[in-house]
């Protein structure tokens, strides 16, 4: 059984066709990367499978372990273990990281997070990450840097232990010191054998330390190219150039 | 979606504040006002005799006085209607067991007691228009802070005290509910902190109105002498009734040289009130007022603090937010007298619509030519949860000064869907989205209170919240 099963699926925004008849499928443990030039439509897939609102499902389904998805509002797709990290992660006041990821963590898993345990684990991730201690309490993502911003995401997907992680864009705006910080964060993410992934991205620098399963090229709204974790160093090496041609 | 499966709620659940008891043995004077009720009032408080004219002084002023007619409308209030003056039937207490059970249990309800044994200073708790329950902690009397109910402060010995200050700052022909509020006053607190005293722990005191058309006229008086510092704070709830409810209390502070005094109130008024408070600071040099304020709860609301900056230096911060759900007209906003050099204002205000609530921001920023190098700067924020509900904001700023530095900033804004997206994309349900967002957004006044006050705030808004249009 695949843990993703994306079959047909067709996605507008705006009454734009983005997506088209895509079919695709995740097994437990497995890293896909999604690569494409811009405006392929990388960002409507995650989007559609997260269930942003924003975004119109035409036609065809999404499964996650064997369970309709398209049936379920946002919340209950992250508590059925789908995380995705924002391009743009949106600040919120009032609310602390180290809180708002309890909060998170006390929905899903319907339980009391016991805090002591808590704040532990965090220091650790946040070990990781390299960040600073004080921004767990400090109002979500509010007056972050864009790399802190993206560290803050990647620290919610570690303490949330989803079982499939989209990452989108998460290597934009960074340094090359932040890329090498935020793959360490995936890594880890990865220790665990279950943990799927879908990195979208548009460049390569990210999946340098990174093992890859699956690599798609999607271009138009279609994946026009399947292929192993070698189809990155292709990418990498004569750019997207091929495929748009087709 | 999600979205499609919500439904429209009229009300909120509000049985968690809307209890009352039935109070037989109360006392009542008949309905309406005239010089005998108000002199059957002052026979019953034992009035000094310039308080007995002050009151029949006050009940001609408003008399001749004029209803406002330049704000939200409070046609529904019949003063014929008010009983103005009602009294349970018991004494001051100073120990909590001595306070009748039924009355008691209210405050059990209201968490009272709680926050006593969370060693709070002291409980100054109103019920109905008589002060029932009223404890000074030992460490801040031993200060030599006095916290009392304000009419046997007039007979004690700050009776001058009370003389000197009692409606200086509020004067009687301030507007016609300022002349009631001196008609009829009754209850309330009074405290004097003398000079370089620090009360580290704040003082509380908790209003409630507990009968059928009763209006409550409470006054507070706080003096804050040379160089020392108090933190009032304020907390109101009230049941709801189907009689038209007012509250026109009044709050006057007086804060010394180089002194500071924060005053901190969360009203929460039953939906039929009309809450018509009257507050205002006098500071001298040196000295600063922070008022931290959020209106929830009531009909109408007329509510606009005011700071008299009349000291060299003296400062004001002002910090609040206001949340008008399904038939209510909150009218907030505050007011700030720059009339000596170098002072300076500071005002952060958020107000919140909701379900067809209507939220006004008003603002009167004036710097006289006595303020030369002045600084004031206003910052009002709005949050519309809805297309229905409105949300105004009338800045008005009177400068007579070259030499002041004025500034004013206002924002509109609804929650975002990215906003709400991001948040469910985490497992929290949309409500709660919603609710963190909008709590968010009233952190200004959040953080500014002591944790169990931000604490019940949240959960204020957390209730409105429910049953909001998804």
């Amino acid at each position: 059984m695949s843990l993703l099963s994306i079959d047909n699926l067709s996605v507008s925004v705006e009454e734009k066709q983005i997506l088209k008849n895509l079919t695709f499928q995740v097994n437990k443990g497995e890293t896909h990367v999604l690569m494409g030039p811009n405006g392929a439509g990388k960002s409507t897939l995650g989007n559609a499978i997260m269930g942003n609102p924003a975004y119109h499902i035409d036609g065809g389904s999404i499964f996650f372990q064997d369970e309709d998805l398209l049936a379920k509002p946002v919340n209950e797709r992250a508590k059925a273990g789908i995380f995705m990290s924002f391009q743009n992660p949106i600040e919120v006041p009032g609310i602390t990281l180290s809180n708002f990821i309890r909060s998170a963590l006390e929905q899903k898993t319907g339980q009391r997070i016991r805090i002591f345990q808590f704040k532990k684990e965090l220091e650790k991730a946040m070990e990781v990450l390299q960040m600073d201690p004080s921004y767990a309490e400090r109002d979500l993502n509010v007056g972050f840097s864009g790399g802190e911003k993206k560290k803050a995401e990647i620290l919610q997907l570690l303490m949330l232990k989803p079982s499939l992680a989209i990452l989108d864009e998460t290597d934009s705006g960074l340094d090359v010191d932040a890329v090498r910080t935020v793959s360490r964060g995936i890594l880890e993410y990865q220790k665990d054998k279950d943990s799927a992934l879908i990195i979208i991205t548009h460049s390569t620098g990210i999946l340098s330390s990174l093992h890859v399963d699956h690599t798609h090229i999607l271009v138009d709204g279609e994946i026009v190219a399947n292929g192993d974790g070698s189809l990155v160093d292709e990418i990498n090496r004569d750019g997207f150039a091929r495929y748009e041609h087709n | 979606m999600a979205t499609e499966d919500k439904t429209y709620v009229e009300d909120i659940d509000r049985s968690l504040y809307d209890f009352r008891f039935e109070n037989k043995d109360a006392y009542k004077v008949d309905e309406g006002l005239t010089p005998e009720i108000v002199k059957t009032i002052s026979d019953e408080k034992k009035d000094p005799a310039w308080m007995r004219e002050f009151r029949l002084h006050s009940l001609d002023i408003y008399n001749q006085t004029q209803m406002p007619d330049w704000g939200p409308s409070i046609e529904g209030l019949n003063m014929n209607n008010i009983v103005t003056y009602v009294r349970p039937n018991t004494k001051m207490h100073a120990d909590w067991e001595e306070v009748p059970e039924e009355i008691k249990d209210t405050f059990e309800k209201l968490g009272i007691p709680q926050a006593e044994r969370e060693s709070l200073a002291g409980v100054g708790a109103q019920f109905d228009s008589e002060l029932v329950y009223h404890n000074v902690k030992e460490e801040v009397a031993a200060q030599g802070i006095i916290y009392t109910d304000l009419e046997s402060a007039l007979h004690g010995p700050y009776a001058d005290m009370i003389h000197d200050h009692f409606m200086k700052l509020v004067p009687p022909t301030d507007h016609k509910f300022a002349a009631l509020h001196g008609a009829v006053w009754s209850g309330g607190s009074f405290v004097y902190v003398p000079p370089g005293v620090s009360v580290e722990i704040p003082l509380q005191s908790y209003f409630r109105l507990n009968a059928p058309g009763a209006g409550q006229f409470e006054h507070t008086l706080i003096i804050v002498d040379e160089g020392a510092y108090l933190h009032f704070i304020e907390g109101c709830s009230a049941p709801k009734y189907n009689v038209a409810n007012l509250h026109a209390g009044c709050v006057e502070l007086f804060v010394g040289k180089n002194a500071t005094l924060r005053y901190s109130t969360i009203e929460n008024w039953s939906k039929n009130m009309y809450n018509l408070n009257t507050k205002r600071a006098r500071v001298e040099e040196g000295g600063k007022v922070e008022w931290v304020s959020g209106s929830f709860g009531s009909h109408v609301s007329y509510l606009y603090p005011m700071s008299v900056l009349a000291g060299k230096g003296s400062r004001s911060e002002f910090t609040s937010v206001t949340f008008a759900g399904k038939g209510q007209n909150l009218d907030t906003g505050c007011k700030v007298v720059h009339n000596a050099p170098q002072t300076s204002s500071v005002v952060n205000t958020r107000s919140i619509s909701k379900s067809g609530g209507i939220s006004t921001f008003r603002s009167s920023v004036v710097v006289t030519k006595n303020a030369p190098e002045s600084k004031s700067a206003v910052s009002c924020q709005s949050l519309m949860l809805d297309t229905i509900s409105r949300s105004d904001t009338i800045p008005a700023m009177d400068i007579r000064t070259s030499k002041a530095d004025i500034g004013h900033e206002a924002r509109i804004g609804r929650i975002s869907d990215d906003a709400i997206f991001y948040l469910m994309s985490r497992g929290i349900a949309e409500d709660d989205a919603r609710a963190m967002i909008v709590s968010g957004f009233a952190d200004n006044v959040g953080k500014e209170l002591p944790l169990e006050y931000a604490i019940e705030m949240n959960n204020l808004i957390r209730l409105e919240m429910k049953g909001a249009i998804g």
